[in-house]
């Protein structure tokens, strides 16, 4: 997903809409240069590997560009950050894709792959993103009580 | 299938169900789940083991973290981690699974017997499954009798992982948190999105 986004066109598309900043969590993957004069100078790049939460910066973004991991996607949207989801097409049998279009029909993400990932920030109505519902730990408790007689 | 809850502890003059657990973490995304199930759940669950695959370093800090704000509404809260071999690593072949697998479940037999939980709980990948269906070995085997409760992940919408493919036929309860998968697996049961 880094390399979708930097060094690429999205830098240039992002900076169109308005965003100023870009911040990449980058795991294990090499970290991404910056190519001299190139358009990554159109917003300012920070870079880290890991945190042990995210929750500070995704609490500061206007904007999430995520994996579809679970983690990821709900963390984000608890938090009611607008979030794009991109597809990773080299993962074997791709079930990440299933959540990320079910949260999409439901209207509480935008998603997309690599290469189309320009032409998603360029056409991106956030404003048009539903409100996501927190899930209910609540109910798995009640359910466990009950069949373990514990109520 | 039925259910039996064995009492396990009685403390003093208060009778205290505390059901001792097993409970399954792995990286990322499952482990996020999984603490989030475990959430409202009450005390009557302790202790919990949580038994985790031995490449995985980041499910610990989250179990602890997880824990130690726990401790801070229940007392007595009791928790301990073990680890076992990760059965399959992502992408690896399905002969070179069976092995590992197998070398899996000869590891987890000791475990599960030594704990002899009433319940387990899991949600995720490759390492459960050994665990469970060594449980119910020893269920078969009329040593000890587990209730085994798997949480398809949240990430399952249409299609079962493997290891949910697995255990929909060793799990006492399986949960699905879409309704498509309760439509395709009836057995399954379906409380919306628990995560």
């Amino acid at each position: 997903v880094i390399l979708c986004i930097h060094p690429s066109r999205a830098p240039q598309a992002l900076q169109s809409r308005g965003y100023q900043r870009l911040v990449l969590q980058v795991g294990r993957g090499s970290l991404p240069q910056a190519q001299p004069g190139s358009s990554s100078s159109a917003v300012a790049v920070e870079v880290f590997r890991f945190k042990e939460s995210l929750a500070e910066e995704l609490q500061r973004a206007d904007l999430v560009i995520s994996h579809a991991g679970a983690g990821s996607c709900l963390e984000t949207l608890e938090k009611g950050k607008p979030l794009i989801v991109v597809i990773n097409d080299k993962l074997m049998d791709n079930h990440q894709l299933e959540l990320a279009k079910q949260l999409h029909r439901d209207g509480y993400v935008l998603y997309c792959n690599c290469s189309t990932l320009v032409e998603t920030l360029q056409s991106m109505n956030l404003s048009a993103l539903k409100p996501f519902p927190p899930g209910q730990p609540e109910k798995f408790a009640s359910f466990l009580d009950k069949v373990l007689g514990l109520q | 299938c039925g259910c039996r809850m064995t009492l396990l502890w009685l403390q003093g003059a208060t009778a205290a169900w505390l059901v001792s657990c097993s409970l399954f973490c792995f990286t990322g995304g499952h482990t996020t789940e999984i603490l989030r199930l475990l959430s409202c759940l009450s005390e009557s669950y302790s202790p919990r083991h949580y038994v985790l695959a031995d490449s995985d370093k980041m499910s610990e800090a989250k179990i602890r973290s997880f824990e130690q704000k726990r401790a801070e509404t229940f007392s007595n809260t009791k928790y301990y981690l073990d680890r076992i071999p990760r059965s399959r690593e992502v992408r690896q072949s399905w002969i070179s699974s069976v092995v590992t697998t197998l070398y899996s479940i000869l590891y987890s037999l000791p475990l599960t017997y030594k704990r002899k939980p009433d319940l387990i709980l899991c949600n995720g990948p490759g390492t459960c499954v050994p665990v469970c269906l060594s449980a119910f070995l020893l269920g078969l085997l009329r040593i000890k009798r587990t209730i085994i409760v798997y949480v398809e992940s949240i990430c399952r919408v249409e299609t079962l992982s493997l290891s949910g493919k697995i255990l929909y036929y060793f799990s006492d309860y399986f949960i699905v948190q879409w309704p498509d998968l309760k439509k395709k697996y009836p057995k399954s049961v379906y409380l919306g999105r628990i995560v």
